[in-house]
């Protein structure tokens, strides 16, 4: 545990004296947050016709699914909400990719994995310690994130609104889903770091892990489904046994021997 | 505390090392020497539990590579080849950290009493990124010793430093030597493995010679014994060359080379017998081939069976 930590405190003293690596951190929790909240101040001036108007552009599944007891402007209100929670799902996603990405071929293109692995740590150690320093900041800031897009919201919505954006779905979506694609995206982004020798390569790459989750957005949007609670449910089960397995392979495929050796 | 036998990795169809046989004692620096590519490099790897070996065994401090690789990081200490610090980070941080991946229970201790014992303690807040090339050697050297390792692998340690750096880290190593840790040494720099080591092995992916530097010497060229003569040497060889004890004997100059397997004891008769033939000497001494010559004249003979193995 002891190493662990001291990977994880190692990991935060390199990152946070990087500042392109510092920007993106902070970068899209400031945008991630601030859009929404401009958004909610608009729609909470707009008056009851542009309120029906926006609600026309609304696919109608999402009326029918999410909207039995609301009023349209309500609606509508929700619906554009819902989308921008959706959104802290992704920020877990997107802060550590960048992190795990230099994690390894950093260490690489520094010359530090040699004496770094002729250390009594174990590939565990090393692995849950770069991996766990790039989970938790972006867990970390994602739940601030959200505690100020919340209170923002109750603040500029009203109580039938505001209980759609803290219903458990979302709750359960944020803080436990959140996470749990956010371990998936650093195992996938730790495992490319590890076979390739160039940092901007692993960032590409890495980038790549981020599309399913865009496109879960995407069929958000446009009404192709819905999340509901028994998805989200569904779906935290499932990751939870994809990220043991994930973590499991990406443990295995850290070949300390390849890694040394093919070197350029 | 380094025992090797039959140690061998291939890479693919490639063998870097074969069958690397090898005891290396307690508080013995050893000197490993080979041209770039030699494998010198995979089998410190392989002794330090960084790579597993194709085959064979070896055990360090008792403890067997691939069985017990955590025991033996723990009691080995390593400077790679580069120092791979963490640049963004100060000196102490970097020690710090390894300090505590070594499991060093006083780690505050331990790394001020290395960057003060290798004088980088009033620079420990500054990043090493901002180090010259022998002040960064130096702190990997103290990186490498923090959790007092019984067995030192230290790979090309004055490789590109200035002279005045290089002579900072072999005095350094001779401390280190001094403290009865076994060293393992690779070099390029001849004078530095002469200087430092008890023995010497010379390796290009076999293991060609292994030897006292002293023994080196002999094996190759005997002792020899140089007169400085007055006038031109040519006129004594006669005077000399009948005696039985005289191996070789060879005229340059005013210099008279005579090989002789004891020169202490053969040396009196020697002078005599010249003074006796009306040679006038100005001085007599032993001449001594550097490690750098022996170690050509090994390499060139490796390289000359290896052409006349291939043509066969």
């Amino acid at each position: 545990m002891d190493k662990i930590k001291t990977i994880i405190d190692k990991e935060w003293a390199e990152v946070f004296k990087n500042k392109l690596v510092l920007f993106s951190v902070a970068f899209l929790p400031i945008i991630l947050t601030a859009l929404p909240l401009i958004t909610v101040y608009s729609i909470s001036g707009l008056s009851e016709e542009e309120m029906a108007m926006e609600a026309a552009e609304t696919p109608d599944e999402f009326f029918g699914e999410m909207c039995v007891d609301l009023n349209e402007a309500d609606c509508t209100q929700v619906y554009m909400l819902n989308l921008f929670t959706l959104m802290f799902m992704i920020l877990p996603v997107m802060i550590p990719v960048t992190i795990a990405a230099y994690s390894i071929v950093g260490e690489k293109t520094t010359r530090s994995l040699e004496p770094l692995l002729a250390t009594p740590i174990t590939t565990t150690e090393l692995l849950l310690g770069k991996g766990i320093a790039a989970v938790l900041p972006a867990v970390v800031v994602t739940w601030i994130s959200f505690g100020i897009y919340v209170i923002a919201v109750r603040w500029m919505t009203n109580p039938t609104v505001f209980a759609q954006v803290v219903a458990p779905m979302w709750l359960l979506a944020v803080f436990v889903v959140g996470p749990l694609l956010a371990v998936l995206a650093v195992c996938a982004a730790m495992m490319i770091s590890s076979r390739v020798t160039d940092p901007r390569t692993a960032e590409q790459l890495a980038g790549a892990v981020m599309m399913p989750i865009i496109l879960l957005l995407l069929g958000q949007s446009f009404g192709i489904f819905l999340l509901s609670s028994e998805l989200v449910l569904v779906a935290s089960v499932v990751l939870l046994i994809l990220d043991a397995v994930l973590i499991y392979i990406t443990v295995q495929m850290f070949a300390r021997e390849t890694i040394l050796t093919r070197w350029k | 505390m380094i025992e090797t036998s039959n140690l061998t990795k291939t890479f693919g169809t490639l063998t870097a090392v074969d069958r690397l046989t090898l005891s290396i004692a307690e508080g013995e620096v050893f000197g490993f020497l080979g041209p770039n590519g030699a494998g010198k490099t995979t089998t410190v790897r392989m002794l330090t539990s960084l790579i597993a070996p194709t085959a064979g065994t070896a055990s360090l401090l008792g403890h067997k590579l691939g069985q017990a690789d955590t025991e033996i990081r723990r009691n080995v200490g390593i400077l790679t080849e580069t120092p791979g610090m963490y640049e963004r980070l100060s000196a102490y941080k970097n020690l710090a950290i390894y300090a505590r991946l070594y499991e060093v229970k006083d780690v505050d201790g331990q790394v001020e009493k290395y960057l003060r014992l290798l004088g980088l303690w009033d620079r420990r807040n500054d990043a090493a990124g901002t180090f010259s090339k022998g002040m960064r050697q130096k702190l990997a050297i103290a990186r490498a010793l923090l959790h007092e390792p019984r067995i030192l692998f230290l790979d090309e340690p004055t490789a590109g430093l200035d002279p005045e750096a290089s002579r900072l880290v072999r005095d350094f190593i001779a401390d280190v030597k001094e403290q009865g840790r076994t060293i393992f040494l690779t070099t390029h720099n001849l004078d530095e493995a002469d200087r430092l080591c008890d023995r010497v092995a010379v390796f290009k992916t076999r293991l060609r010679v292994l030897d006292t530097p002293e023994g080196l010497r002999q094996q190759l060229y005997g002792r020899q014994v140089v007169f400085h003569l007055s006038h031109t040497a040519q006129a004594a060889l006669p005077v000399l060359e009948k005696l039985p004890y005289v191996k070789k004997i060879e005229a340059m100059e005013n210099k008279l080379l005579v090989a002789v397997d004891e020169p202490e004891q053969h040396n009196p008769e020697m002078i005599r017998r010249l003074v006796e033939g009306g040679q006038s000497i100005q001085f007599v001494g032993e001449l001594r081939y550097s490690l750098e010559e022996i170690y050509l004249q090994l390499i060139s003979r490796t390289e000359t069976e290896e052409s006349d193995h291939g043509q066969n």
